[in-house]
């Protein structure tokens, strides 16, 4: 048994190398899309705050935050479902589904604001149930299961309201939602939860074998199941998840304006997805990380708010933001085509073709093997 | 003796006809049209019979219609376009612009430069997808902002009006041929056109091949970039056509067109039996989809359900219409076995 294991480290120089591990742990943290966006956030922010006017006022954080929140909480659990290589189009619907549903248990039912939240966000983690059943036990493709069910639970949020608006919510409650952490402090109360979750989630999705699991899903579903993978259950409940986080935005969305409407939060989908994929997920599955998402979000609400105080008004920031989306998912291709130019050396060589440029590698072990296997394997 | 790798179907064809009709789902989606269009018409005569009513039918659907082709061209390839919607707003607005700026321009040239702007803003998505090597949901994501933003920003508060546009234009999207709208016969000619070309032209085929299998089609020597490209620039081209019929249709065309209407166009599709994941599916049936999702959204009120319960139809709709190509694949798949097993 010993023999049969040892047997694979012994014939380790002739086959190929992983080079990807076999850098230095502070080389492959810091050289990966996630850290690029991390960097690029800390540039944009410095920047900001010595170019900007006002943006390091006491407001621009505070606003900042309150805005993106929902984008945050949702952005979590999306993550995960990206990482499988499914989607989920619905959260935004979710969102106002939720919204409705406090909006009516609170106005016509007269339950209390906790109950009423309690019972939405119950409601959103049944849509997701439903939208998670469809995709991993009947085997539907997420995409035209998503784009359907975001009709269906809009449908059902418009419907149940109208174009009426539920606006009576007690001063407590929407206070609340915008009430700070400390007084004076840029940070909002709704930053509590977000964390508890945040910090939930790394766990679930890099310190769990669940999370191990939801990578391997991504990378090859059929050798997922083999090593004793639920797929079906794993995809399941991330739906669920989706669901519940979602509609728990949408209660914040509520209180934070004070009104539930039909049509709250239209098109959020499409932002949290542009926000997760700026963070380095891979649309294809089994790539990216949470701190990534985190940063790929707050560059998204750094860049507006930092526009809007520019006087820039809300179409350039779309520019921007389709425009970072196009050029982060390029800039893999982009950063394989650089790295292969430097790979040549300074001298000059004649390019290789892909044969002989693993033969190079093999030679002088650089890191070329990684950025290669990885683009290759995305595509 | 030679032995044929496929046996011919023993089936007598009239017979076999027959039956591919009755499974084909563009005619179930026609059968729920129509039954559709008869119940509301009980209800309500003037639905079909009153001329703006049968106008209204044929008339509003044309929109979309010609964003479901471009559509179903690019799932077909496995591959969306979501940028369908902004493209068509920038289209609409690029009318408008031309018309107002250019009085006495002829129409001819505006509906080209309209289509031709459309190619450009597909070619772009195309370029990208085809060449990034990149999914091309997260491109169109990206161009539907860019694209949309590019609008607002050259529109700024700015709208195009009725006024703006000349009548012999606006005219085009009321008039009739013998009872059948210019801009609907537009449609269905686009339609008849691309079907035509997806159904028996070698580059039709092709396209489905990259969608069944993008691998197994470049083995076989197929150009998938170049094919790939194609769909995308003919999708921004429909789409640009349909920003031309928009402004023809509604003579006002403000910073909201065509907001959000990349979804449906999808969802259009996936009704009409197109498979999301490429490789089959039909332009009919996408047109067919599109019709009855137009449909629906007259309808409704019509018989008595409130309009805002329109999404939500629409949503069981395209739910109903996955789960059903899924039960009748998996029977599908049992026959096939069953086949096998017996010989």
């Amino acid at each position: 048994m010993s023999a049969m294991l040892s047997r694979p480290t012994a014939e380790r120089p002739a086959g190929p190398t992983y080079a990807d591990h076999s850098r230095p742990l502070w080389r492959r943290a810091l050289v990966s899309r996630e850290f690029a966006v991390i960097a690029l956030l800390a540039v944009v922010f410095a920047w900001s705050q010595g170019n900007v006017d006002n943006f390091d006022g006491p407001l621009t954080l505070y606003y900042l935050f309150l805005d993106t929140a929902p984008i945050l909480l949702i952005a979590l659990p999306l993550t995960m479902i990206i990482i499988t290589g499914e989607i989920d189009l619905s959260v935004a619907s979710v969102v106002g589904l939720a919204s409705v549903a406090m909006g009516v248990l609170h106005q016509d039912l007269g339950l209390s604001i906790p109950l009423a939240a309690l019972l939405a966000i119950g409601l959103g983690a049944v849509a997701g149930a439903f939208n998670g059943l469809l995709v991993a036990y009947v085997g539907l493709p997420s995409l035209a299961v998503t784009i359907g069910t975001l009709a269906l639970y809009r449908g059902l949020a418009v419907g149940l309201l109208g174009t009426t608006a539920v606006t009576e919510f007690p001063e407590r409650w929407t206070d609340l939602a915008k009430a700070r952490i400390v007084d004076g402090s840029p940070y909002p109360v709704i930053l509590i939860p977000f964390l508890v979750l945040l910090v939930g989630f790394v766990l679930l999705l890099h310190f769990s074998p669940f999370g191990r699991g939801v990578y391997e899903i991504g990378q090859n579903a059929e050798a997922a199941r083999f090593t004793g993978v639920n797929v079906a259950r794993t995809k399941f409940w991330l739906f669920v998840l989706a669901g519940a986080i979602s509609a728990f935005a949408g209660v914040y969305y509520t209180l934070r304006y004070g009104s539930a409407r039909g049509d709250n939060a239209t098109g959020l989908e499409l932002q949290v997805i542009a926000a997760v994929l700026l963070g380095g997920v891979s649309i294809f599955g089994g790539r990216g990380a949470l701190h990534g998402v985190v940063a790929g979000v707050l560059l998204i609400g750094v860049v507006s708010s930092a526009m809007r105080l520019e006087n820039h008004t809300a179409n350039v920031i779309s520019i921007v933001i389709g425009v970072l989306l196009v050029l982060s998912v390029i800039s893999t291709r982009l950063l394989a085509w650089v790295s292969a130019l430097v790979s040549r050396g300074p001298g000059g060589r004649p390019p290789l073709r892909i044969g002989r440029r693993r033969a190079a590698v093999g030679t002088n072990g650089t890191s070329t093997t990684g950025t290669t296997t990885t683009s290759t394997t995305e595509r | 003796m030679t032995t044929l790798l496929v046996e011919p179907s023993a089936v007598s064809p009239t017979r076999r006809v027959l039956l591919g009709a009755l499974r084909s789902r563009e005619i179930a989606v026609l059968s729920v049209l129509l039954a559709l269009i008869v119940l509301t018409t009980v209800k309500s005569p003037a639905f079909v019979f009153s001329g703006n009513g049968w106008r209204d039918l044929l008339l509003t659907p044309s929109i979309l219609m010609l964003l479901a082709v471009g559509q179903t061209v690019v799932i077909v390839t496995r591959n969306v376009d979501l940028s369908v919607g902004s493209t068509l707003g920038l289209s609409a607005y690029l009318t408008g612009r031309l018309f107002a700026d250019n009085p006495g321009i002829p129409i001819v040239v505006v509906v080209l430069a309209g289509t031709a702007f459309g190619a450009v803003l597909g070619f772009v998505n195309g370029v990208l997808v085809a060449w990034g090597r990149v999914p091309a949901l997260v491109i169109t994501l990206g161009t539907l902002y860019v694209y949309r933003g590019i609008f607002l920003t050259w529109a700024g508060s700015d709208r195009v009006n009725a006024s703006d546009l000349p009548a012999a234009f606006l005219d085009l999207g009321t008039r009739s041929v013998v009872g059948i709208p210019v801009l609907t016969i537009v449609a269905v000619a686009v339609l008849a056109v691309v079907g035509y070309y997806l159904h028996t032209a070698r580059g039709g085929r092709e396209l489905y091949a990259i969608g069944s299998d993008p691998d197994a089609a470049t083995l076989y020597g197929l150009k998938v970039s170049r094919r790939v490209l194609g769909a995308f620039v003919l999708s921004g081209a429909l789409a640009g056509l349909a920003g031309v019929v928009y402004a023809a249709r509604y003579g006002t065309v403000s910073s909201n067109a065509g907001l959000g209407i990349e979804l449906q166009a999808v969802g259009a599709a996936v009704i009409g039996g197109v498979a999301i994941f490429g490789g089959s599916g039909t332009v009919w049936g996408a047109a067919i989809g599109a019709f009855l999702l137009i449909t629906i959204n007259r309808a409704l009120p019509i018989v008595g359900i409130g309009d805002f319960w329109q999404r939500a139809v629409v949503g069981v709709l395209i739910i109903g219409a996955i789960v059903l190509d899924r039960v009748l694949a998996a029977r599908n798949e049992r026959r096939l076995v069953e086949a096998r097993d017996r010989s």
